[in-house]
């Protein structure tokens, strides 16, 4: 295929500049997809503006063909900050997409009154002018899933992190309580962390509360188990509290054995054993 | 080849490992320790470990073989100051160190024996000399 002449387009975006961005504007705002409540009509306008003016420049100076050109970094950093404003907004995919594909009617009615009654110069202007705008689209979505990715990465990390906080219950007595499934990545975090702060606290006393977790099995058992060793090890005793009946009986039937640990049914009765262990008592004030 | 000193407290034994723990040094301390016991009709062997930051299968073992030497010449251990990696390092190989008591800092482990050695006196009836 031999290069395709682009000057009408560059040409025609520099001379109807106003029309398209007002016809595309219309063509935005009157798109189902666009999300009224999430991006204003002046926004919108100012986005579109500037990335007429941008798609302007890069026509005049770079092929269309190859967007991973230099000449096209300024349009392919603001389709990226666009797309991970939108991604970051809640925009859906397609509602992202429709800001490109909705320049494509404008400029195809500008292409077809410019090159008049020649349908063959027409077809060559509209096949160049939609291939450079389906790349667009196409390089806009992969932006958009790409900030999406980012935020659910980061979310998951956060997620971990907050997921795993050691408590101080009393002077000596630690409380974990944990929340969701017990992985392998999740034990290691847990472990760590709970027997740091055993360091810091120069805890005696830890009570792991599993009533947040959903299920447990012979691997989560087992990665109970080996927290509860470790602590012995550095000297801190654990409890295990908060197990439902369901779960009792689970491990019951699934013959998972948690040795010699200590457990209890819930965290108040564990307390009330970790006092018991460490010698305080408690009165009511009789008045 | 250097030495794990061994120092004597009242009725008990105070190792501290500052160093490297090496296969050799661990067969020597094992030696020394339990003449020791014997030599100072020691009561208690408090071990504290809070400066060894790597530990393999054989220095487990150790631990384990030392807690229960010592409990067989009659005098109770305690592994004091585990850091967290080390403990992990443990558990990861497999080694729950069941017969080992464990506390979590020297103060903590000489109350812990302090305590036994009262308890054992309560049980013979006659009260264990203070110095």
């Amino acid at each position: 295929m031999t290069a395709i002449p682009i000057s009408k387009i560059s040409e025609i975006l520099t001379a109807y500049e106003k029309d398209i961005l007002e016809d595309w504007v219309k063509e935005q705002l009157s798109a189902i997809t666009l999300r009224r409540d999430l991006l204003s009509e002046a926004d919108l306008r100012r986005e579109s503006l500037e990335f007429l003016k941008l798609l302007t420049q890069a026509l005049e100076r770079g092929n269309p063909q190859d967007l991973a050109t230099a000449e096209w970094t300024p349009v392919r950093d603001f389709l990226s900050a666009l797309s991970r404003s939108r991604a970051l907004q809640n925009f859906s995919p397609s509602e992202t997409a429709t800001f490109i594909f909705s320049l494509k009617q404008p400029l195809f009615t500008r292409l077809n009154t410019a090159t008049g009654k020649d349908a063959n110069a027409l077809l060559a202007e509209v096949w160049s002018a939609t291939t450079l705008l389906d790349k667009l689209g196409l390089f806009t979505i992969e932006s958009f899933v790409r900030s999406r990715n980012e935020v659910i990465k980061r979310q998951q990390l956060e997620l971990l992190e907050l997921s795993t906080p050691v408590v101080k219950l009393w002077e000596g007595i630690l409380a974990l309580p944990l929340i969701g499934t017990l992985d392998s990545a999740r034990t290691q975090i847990v472990m760590e962390n709970l027997l740091q702060g055993i360091v810091d606290t120069a805890s005696e006393i830890a009570i792991i509360d599993i009533t947040g977790v959903p299920a447990v099995d012979t691997l989560v058992a087992q990665h109970l188990l080996k927290t509860v060793t470790a602590a012995r090890l550095m000297g801190a005793q654990v409890i295990i509290s908060g197990i439902r009946p369901q779960i009792a009986q689970t491990m019951v039937h699934l013959g998972v054995a948690m040795g010699d640990v200590v457990t209890k049914a819930s965290l108040a009765d564990a307390l009330s054993y970790a006092f018991k262990l460490m010698a305080i008592t408690f009165t009511r004030k009789t008045t | 080849m250097d030495k794990i000193p061994i120092l004597k407290m009242g009725h008990f034994l105070l190792v501290t490992i500052q160093v490297d723990m090496h296969d050799r040094l661990a067969m020597t301390l094992q030696d020394d320790l339990t003449s020791r016991v014997v030599k100072d009709r020691a009561k208690g062997v408090l071990i504290d470990i809070s400066s060894l930051e790597i530990v393999d299968s054989f220095i487990g073992r150790m631990l384990a073989n030392i807690a229960a030497m010592t409990r067989t010449l009659g005098a109770e251990s305690v592994v004091v100051g585990m850091q967290p990696a080390v403990a992990i390092t443990i558990v990861e190989l497999g080694m729950s160190l069941h017969n080992v008591r464990t506390a979590l800092n020297v103060d903590k482990g000489m109350a812990l024996l302090i305590a036994q050695l009262n308890g054992l006196a309560e049980d013979d009836g006659n009260e264990p000399n203070p110095e």
